[in-house]
């Protein structure tokens, strides 16, 4: 009897992969571990590494017991992973997201209250095709002087993140979406991405969509954000707009970030660098991977501690009397994650 | 010596173009002058720019008035010139941006080169037509090989901003990179677009770039790249950059990635001094620049090439929405037209404008709707004219 009330607990309880990472990605990883549990999330976590191995074939890989991890869970959390300059291997962000076709890069950005930034009125999304555009990396020397870089853009891909896009909208209840893009000069290729947001649009008909030139979009961004809801866009542009919502929020050390990869695998993770001179000296902030991990309970539909997590993650904040170092503070990481701890004890 | 120095920089850089222009003077650097020594010196480097057309002591200038907004500033910067007796004419020369031939395009470009100099508004592209009807102003651009573009994003005491005391030059590639309008469609549904960078043009905008910077006083240039992920293309523009930096030992150089760059600038945007950048990035940062110092109507552009000059709004908007109604802000047109007039070597009257506009904007706080204001696009001529009216000493004299 008591096993079967254990086996059914068990089953509510999901595992998820996580990869703590280089520098400063174990000890932020433990904080939100012990912020999970404070909270009592039905979360089991599972840790693998990622370190890139040479496969059989030559080609680099991640190792297999991390692949099958992923696999099984769907759900993954990673810290930041750094890539040695002369290790031979490609950036293990870009292994991973070749591994599990990562296609949607999605960065919410919202202005933290208590962490002040000359912009306060930021909520908006930034949903960037991951896999090709500008970023294929195929590139040729002409003739000595001369390089040509291709950029791609494949009905397929676009269609796949416009998809994406209107679901995503819809099940946060956004209002529009915005496609990026510079059609005026680069008319074929930003031409056929437009085109399949539009006839993706048809299908969604509950969410406003509208489109905008890249210019037009970096210059009113700056001016008045709030104007901006759901953005979505190729590669390059992504890559430059999500980084300058960032800023405009108060930087990467606070900005969640998730990929959306095929197969229903989603990897959350702080983007921000390994702070290798801060490393194992409890002085990370680990707000970044904390929201990320808030983002993947959204996804996994577990909004209420999601809720509980995050509201006690801004009051830390807001209340700035525990702030690490980079928010302003000189509080160790250990008693900022405590503080949330309590908090989240609190409310229960 | 300082001259030397120069010539032996530019003569190895050049050396393919110039081996061509013996005998011809090349202009290499608009807006520069210098006394050479020798005239053998001044065979490679007569920074005096051909002399625009001039006729009777008075300039002509190409005016191509675009859509949009284009229209009726251009005509306040006439209506303008006409007031304060500036010895300029223009000949307009209308480009349908609804036609699908380029002979409009093309006749603008030969009276570009008739006239050397051009004022222009920005014409529309509408993207829905097929991707061989090219964007008419890139086409300009390119055909007039119009390589450097310059903006000078200052913060305006009188405009409220969320960054204060913002000075940051930008140098943006002009002809080449992401707008080299080279797309295939390989197989259905693939499309590929190509974007080029050379030697020649990256050594070209970074040289412009330097010489701009310590003509001005400016201590440093930073690279705007993205040489981690695109390394041939970008690696290339960086490794430029470095060769000419070299050449400057007085002036700083550092780099930074573009999505660095952009939270950088919307963050601390006091670091930036010059930035030199190839073309995407250049839009990009140029309008979060605009963008940072108040808006699209208060920031003037230059396109400088080697024998023309072509003057803009910075941002080059066309502002459909706002045409024909009086409400765009004519800051941008008329510091554009001022710029002109700077490069025509007719200061006085460009400081007379520019202190004009300035004091409108600083102190009467005179302000159109975009920047937080009451004011129509007229009343804020009639005000610079007032000014221009009870101050000018050249108004006066006549």
């Amino acid at each position: 009897m008591i096993l079967r009330i254990i086996k059914i607990l068990k089953l509510y309880i999901q595992t998820v992969t996580l990869i703590p990472g280089d520098g400063i990605g174990p000890e932020i990883s433990t904080a939100v571990m012990k912020i999970f549990e404070a909270a009592k999330a039905p979360i089991q976590w599972e840790e693998r590494n990622v370190t890139a191995i040479k496969g059989p074939g030559g080609r680099w890989m991640i190792p297999p017991e991390a692949k099958e991890s992923m696999n099984k869970n769907k759900i993954g959390l990673k810290g930041p992973l750094k890539t040695p300059i002369a290790a031979g291997h490609p950036s293990m962000n870009l292994l991973l997201r070749k591994t599990f076709d990562l296609y949607a890069n999605v960065r919410p950005c919202v202005s933290i209250e208590g962490y002040k930034t000359p912009y306060t009125d930021v909520d908006l999304v930034t949903i960037r095709e991951n896999t090709e555009g500008e970023y294929s990396g195929i590139e040729h020397l002409i003739v000595d002087g001369v390089v040509q870089s291709i950029k791609l853009i494949t009905e397929e891909a676009s269609r796949r993140i416009a998809e994406y896009a209107f679901e995503y909208a819809r099940n946060n209840q956004r209002t529009s979406v915005t496609a990026v893009h510079k059609a005026n000069i680069m008319r074929m290729s930003d031409g056929l991405f437009l085109r399949k947001c539009r006839e993706v649009a048809e299908n969604y008909k509950d969410v406003k969509f509208t489109e905008m030139y890249l210019d037009t979009v970096c210059l009113n961004m700056v001016q008045d954000p709030s104007h901006f809801d759901v953005l979505v866009m190729p590669n390059l542009y992504g890559d430059i707009l999500s980084d300058l919502c960032a800023g405009l929020i108060g930087g990467l050390g606070v900005t969640p970030s998730g990929n959306i990869g095929a197969n229903g695998v989603a990897i959350f993770e702080s983007v921000h660098g390994t702070a290798p001179d801060i490393a194992g000296k409890d002085l990370a902030n680990p707000t970044a991977l904390l929201l990320s991990a808030v983002m993947m309970l959204r996804h996994m539909g577990l909004h209420g501690y999601a809720k509980k997590i995050e509201t006690a993650c801004f009051d830390t904040i807001r209340d700035e009397k525990v702030l690490t170092k980079d928010l302003g503070g000189n509080a160790k990481c250990s008693e900022f994650t405590a503080d949330i701890c309590r908090r989240v004890q609190d409310m229960d | 010596k300082h001259t030397t120095i120069m010539m032996a920089t530019l003569t190895k850089a050049f050396k393919p173009i110039l081996g061509r222009q013996l005998g011809n003077t090349a202009k290499l650097f608009p807006g520069l002058s210098c006394t050479c020594n020798t005239p053998t010196e001044c065979l490679f480097i007569v920074y005096l720019q051909p002399p625009p057309a001039k006729y009777g002591g008075r300039h002509t200038v190409t005016l191509i008035p675009g859509d949009g907004i284009g229209p009726e500033l251009l005509n306040h910067v006439r209506e303008l010139f006409r007031f304060s007796c500036v010895p300029v004419d223009f000949e307009v020369v209308h480009v349908n941006s609804a036609s699908t031939s380029e002979d409009d395009i093309n006749n603008a470009i030969m009276a570009i080169r008739r006239n050397g100099v051009a004022l222009k508004g920005n014409v529309e592209t509408n993207h829905t037509m097929p991707p061989n009807h090219k964007s008419r102003n890139n086409l300009l651009r390119t055909s007039l090989d119009l390589y450097a573009n310059m903006m000078h994003c200052q913060s305006l005491p009188g405009v409220q901003t969320r960054h204060k005391n913002i000075d940051i030059i930008i140098i943006r590639e002009n002809t080449e990179g992401e707008y080299s309008n080279l797309e295939h469609e390989s197989v259905s549904g693939v499309v590929e677009s190509l974007k080029i960078i050379t030697r020649n043009n990256s050594l070209r905008i970074a040289d412009y770039a330097f010489r701009l910077a310590r003509d001005k006083g400016r201590r440093r240039v930073t690279a705007v790249h993205k040489a981690n992920i695109m390394k041939l293309g970008d690696g290339l523009f960086l490794q430029c950059c470095k060769e000419v930096a070299s050449g400057y030992p007085d002036i700083e150089f550092d780099s930074m990635i573009v999505d660095n760059t952009t939270m950088q600038l919307v963050s601390k945007p006091h670091q930036f001094d010059v930035m030199v950048m190839p073309n995407l990035y250049g839009n990009v940062v140029s309008n979060v620049c605009a963008g940072l110092v108040g808006g699209p109507g208060l920031v003037p552009g230059a396109n400088y090439g080697r024998d023309y000059a072509v003057f803009e709004t910075a941002t080059r908007n066309t502002g459909k929405s706002i045409a024909n109604r009086n409400i765009a802000n004519p800051t941008a047109m008329l510091l554009a037209s001022c710029l002109m007039l700077d490069h025509l070597k007719l200061h006085d009257y460009a400081n007379m404008i520019r202190g004009a506009i300035l004091t409108t904007m600083n102190e009467t706080r005179l302000h159109t709707v975009d920047i937080g204001g009451q004011g129509t696009t007229s009343e804020v001529v009639q005000s610079i004219m007032r000014i221009i009216q009870s101050g000018g000493p050249l108004t006066t004299e006549i």
